[in-house]
């Protein structure tokens, strides 16, 4: 028997395509392409919303028109056109459903191949889901368990209609229209998204999670969450998405804010696995996100994510520390192999005294990738024993990619104590030897080094994820050794 | 009118004042339209992000000194690190002071860039090197094409000079503001070894801007130390570009030791053009009062096997202002490349202001980079620990921020120097300890 040898492999693997790369045909009501003030009314007009909220839209819009894309970030793509984008696609079927049988057959399917069947996931672990596709909210389940200890949490459509104070009161708090190009774009036009709101005192009993599909050919997904954890209230969130495998570029703009009150803590975690593109660097989703939370006294807000997919990312979950004794945390993990870019980091804004934050950042490049860590840790002249610790660890593999650090540090507070680290290397030729002379070939090898560097953020997941990312950590690498 | 149209009419006077071979004045005009296209930078542009020009642009600056002013040798006698034998070359107000200075044509040429300019044996190592390592950055740019005076030195092949240089520009100011622009080129040939130190000092209250470009070229297992010293008053303003090309197994190293001026650029550029190539850039920072300082450094690894080592410590009081912008970049064939950098500071008042950005660019897999950056306070146990055995609170902090700096201060090569430096450090810190015990 010939041996299967490191060049077969190379090969099944440039060979192998995108394997949640399927797209499923349901009927889709989608909006003409293009942007302008109609658009924006339509949509809003389509998601039976108040006047304040259309109001709210067409402010963005108007704010949107006048912005320029930003072109800092360490990434080269080409430009998405806006006005060749449709702002609105639902699923035909009729949207509301009280149970799982009535859900479209087809749609269901998708989430078989996906592995996380509504019927699974309801029995596994608690996990409530509230499942996008293309922008509607499909299904909703476990609405009641949550119902009982007065957790709010459903699509932000519903809770304009269904809490138009709170929604009022907090959207656009954290990350107003005008804070960037694609925060303008996303208040604009969002679609539809998540809401979460916590009452004092409570703990939320199970994850909440939600998965984000995009599906319909050319249209953009422009998701906006809004999480807020009232006083004393403990939150877990889960967001994870895998996506067709698509030709053309699919524009991605999200927009998360979180709102932690008093002594609330949040814990927000992310999977994102959307489709990379080919092993020539065609197409692939561009992942444009802004993520921002806000922290009052004592309150608590920690970022995870496992970034793998995506052709371009430009995604800064960022902390503003206004509380004192807030505490902000930022764990990822990205991985770039063949043609990917990705530009991500953290924001901490430290106002409040005692304030602290913690960073801890691991890249992963692989083939001709480029993978940036781009951060920021500013302490207002106010923030008074303000401390930040942070690590930017890189991994190599190969020499046709690229890691790049760009951490900023801004002090104005002498009581600071910051500290910042960053390292870059490979994986030595002593590990992957000492791991092949004990029968473990060198692309478990790898897996396993991969996995032990990672180890620090993989563990701040909660359970259920963790397991899945672990295995996406090893999908997105395969085939980078050589 | 504003600097930047005084700066390009003025350049038409002096294009025709001087009489220069075509090579230079083809590079010259070339620059002088970079500049006017690219303008003076703003903290619009990435580099300047945390540093502004606006104010110093405001002065109006008297760009070519009209009287010669001579400084009587015991009047700056204090400037001078007197205690060793060297070479000087001293410039007041940009122009040549002869009888201050010491120069050499005896093997090795330590004299004036204008000589080098204007005579024609020259005129090879000119085509070669001249603005050869130089970028078209529009200060840079600026300063090509005002480049008339400097230092000028080239050591040949297989020598070690045992005198080290002192380059010193004075500036007296007798007029109004003035605008300076020293162009310096260093050439170091096949295993020989320099030492210079070189300091800008200003002996007036008249506000002074130095816009300087220094270009050093290291051959094969070259030695070169540069030291330069930035104690200036406050009225003074200095803004560095110096660049620095390597060939294989050379050894440059930078000192910077930055105590005063009102606001303080260094831009440090190490391009390494070899294998087997060790960089060092090194620096101490302690200021006050509204003093700015941002070093903004490039080390660019382009061969395998090279080394680069940056150690930045600052200490900021008042309302100073320190900027650390440090960039390595590690292109695809810079394999086995071994580059560090570290940058630490204390922030000794509320309203002192640090903006650290330590930057990695890597292409090449099989590297060990790494960087390190802190803001802290001094340590209070070890205060208390001094403070208990009858050493004041004052004389403790010093030893403190003078032990925090010693890192840098232990690889300066010249005795005399460190204690100059030290001396420098005792005063600035208000004590009086000879730290050198």
């Amino acid at each position: 028997m010939s041996k299967y040898t490191e060049d077969d492999l190379r090969e099944e693997l440039k060979t192998k395509e995108y394997e949640y790369g399927f797209y499923t045909d349901i009927k889709s009501e989608t909006f003409p392409n293009g942007l302008n003030e109609d658009i924006v009314r339509a949509i809003s007009k389509k998601k039976e919303e108040p006047e304040w909220m259309t109001e709210w839209r067409l402010e963005a819009f108007k704010i949107w028109k006048d912005m320029e894309e930003p072109e800092w970030a360490n990434v080269n793509y080409e430009k998405p056109d806006f006005q060749a984008i449709s702002y609105y696609s639902a699923p035909n079927s009729k949207p509301k459903y009280n149970s799982i049988d009535e859900v479209d057959p087809e749609l269901l399917e998708t989430f078989n191949k996906l592995g996380i069947s509504l019927d699974e996931q309801k029995k596994l672990a608690g996990v409530a889901m509230d499942v996008v596709v293309d922008s509607v909210s499909v299904a909703t389940t476990f609405k009641e368990t949550l119902a009982e200890q007065g957790i709010i949490f459903m699509s932000i459509s519903e809770a304009i209609q269904e809490h138009p104070e709170l929604v009022k009161k907090y959207i656009g708090t954290v990350v107003p229209q005008r804070d960037n190009f694609y925060a303008a774009l996303n208040s604009a036009v969002f679609s539809d998204g998540s809401f979460c709101y916590i009452p004092k005192g409570v703990k939320c009993p199970m994850e909440l999670s939600t998965y984000f599909r995009i599906n319909q050919a050319g249209t953009g997904q422009f998701e906006r969450t809004l999480v807020i954890a009232d006083k004393g209230s403990y939150v877990s969130y889960l967001e994870g998405c895998t996506a067709p495998s698509r030709d053309e570029n699919q524009l991605h703009a999200a927009v998360v804010e979180l709102i932690a009150l008093d002594d609330a803590e949040i814990k927000y975690s992310t999977v994102q696995n959307w489709f990379p593109g080919n092993a020539e660097g065609k197409g692939g989703v561009y992942n444009f996100v802004t993520k921002r939370g806000l922290c009052e006294t004592n309150a608590k807000i920690s970022w995870t994510q496992v970034e793998t997919g995506s052709a371009v990312t430009w995604k800064y979950p960022s902390c503003v520390l206004k509380g004192n004794n807030s505490v902000g945390e930022f764990y990822s993990i990205a991985v770039t192999n063949n043609y990917q870019q990705a530009d991500t980091g953290t924001k901490m804004i430290h106002l409040g005294k005692n304030t602290k934050s913690t960073i801890i950042s691991k890249g992963i490049s692989a083939g001709k990738s480029q993978n940036s860590y781009r951060g920021l840790v500013q302490i207002n002249s106010r923030a008074e024993n303000a401390r930040n610790f942070s690590q930017c660890d890189s991994l190599l593999m190969g020499n046709e990619c690229g890691a790049h650090t760009f951490p900023y540090i801004e002090v104005k507070n002498q009581s600071a104590q910051i500290e910042h680290e960053a390292t870059t290397s490979k994986i030595g030729e002593d590990q992957i030897f000492y791991c092949n002379q004990r029968g473990i070939d060198t692309e478990k090898a790898i897996a396993l080094i991969v996995n032990g560097f990672s180890k620090e953020v993989l563990n701040k997941l909660p359970m259920e994820f963790a397991v899945e990312a672990q295995k996406l950590l090893e999908i997105s690498l395969e085939g980078s050794v050589g | 009118m504003d600097l930047k149209e005084k700066l390009l009419s003025s350049f038409l006077v002096f294009e025709n004042q001087s009489e220069i071979d075509s090579y230079v004045s083809d590079v010259r005009n070339d620059a002088i339209k970079m500049f006017e296209k690219k303008g003076f930078p703003t903290k619009k542009d990435e580099a300047w992000k945390y540093t502004s020009l606006n104010k110093l642009l405001k002065e109006d600056y008297s760009v070519f000194p009209k009287q010669e002013n001579a400084l009587e040798y015991r009047d700056v006698e204090k400037y001078f690190i007197h205690d060793i034998d060297s070479y000087k070359i001293i410039f007041v107000d940009g122009k040549y002071s002869s009888h201050l200075s010491e120069t050499t044509h005896d093997g090795l040429d330590v004299c004036l860039m204008s000589a080098a300019l204007n005579k024609p044996k020259y005129r090879l190592v000119i085509e070669n090197y001249f603005n050869k390592a130089a970028t078209t950055d529009s200060l840079s740019s600026l300063n090509t094409a005002f480049s008339k005076e400097g230092a000028y030195v080239h050591i040949p092949k297989g020598k070690i000079i045992e005198k080290p240089i002192q380059i010193i520009h004075f500036s007296t100011g007798n007029e109004s503001a003035t605008m300076l622009q020293p162009r310096n080129l260093i050439v170091v040939e096949e295993n020989s070894h320099v030492q210079i130190i070189e300091c800008h000092q200003s002996l007036t209250s008249n506000p002074v801007l130095t816009n300087s470009v220094t270009e050093i070229f290291a051959k094969k297992r070259a030695i070169i130390d540069y030291y330069k010293i930035q104690n200036d008053t406050q009225e003074a303003s200095l803004i560095d570009n110096t660049f620095i090309k390597q060939k294989q197994e050379s050894i440059a190293s930078v000192h910077t030791f930055s105590f005063g001026g009102k606001l303080t650029r260094n831009n440090l550029n190490f391009y390494q053009e070899g294998e087997r190539i060790d960089s060092t850039l090194k620096g101490v920072t302690i200021i006050g009062d509204k003093q700015h300082v941002d070093h903004n450094t490039l080390v660019h690894h382009i061969e395998p096997n090279c080394e680069s080592h940056q150690d930045y410590k600052g200490i900021f009081a008042d309302n100073a202002t320190g900027v650390f912008n440090g960039k390595v970049i590690v292109e695809k064939e810079a394999q086995k490349t071994n580059a560090f950098q570290a940058n630490n500071n204390i922030l000794i008042s509320d309203k002192a202001t640090i903006n650290t950005k330590p930057q990695l660019e890597i292409f090449a897999d099989d590297v060990k980079c790494s960087h390190g950056c802190t803001v802290g306070q001094l340590d209070e146990s070890a205060l208390f620990y001094m403070r208990s055995r009858g050493i004041p609170e004052k004389e403790a902090k010093a030893l403190l921020m003078y032990a925090f700096s010693n890192n840098v201060l232990s690889s300066v090569k010249i005795p005399e120097l460190k204690l100059r430096i030290t001396k420098i450090i005792a005063n600035k810190l208000g004590v009086n300890i000879g730290f050198d015990l």
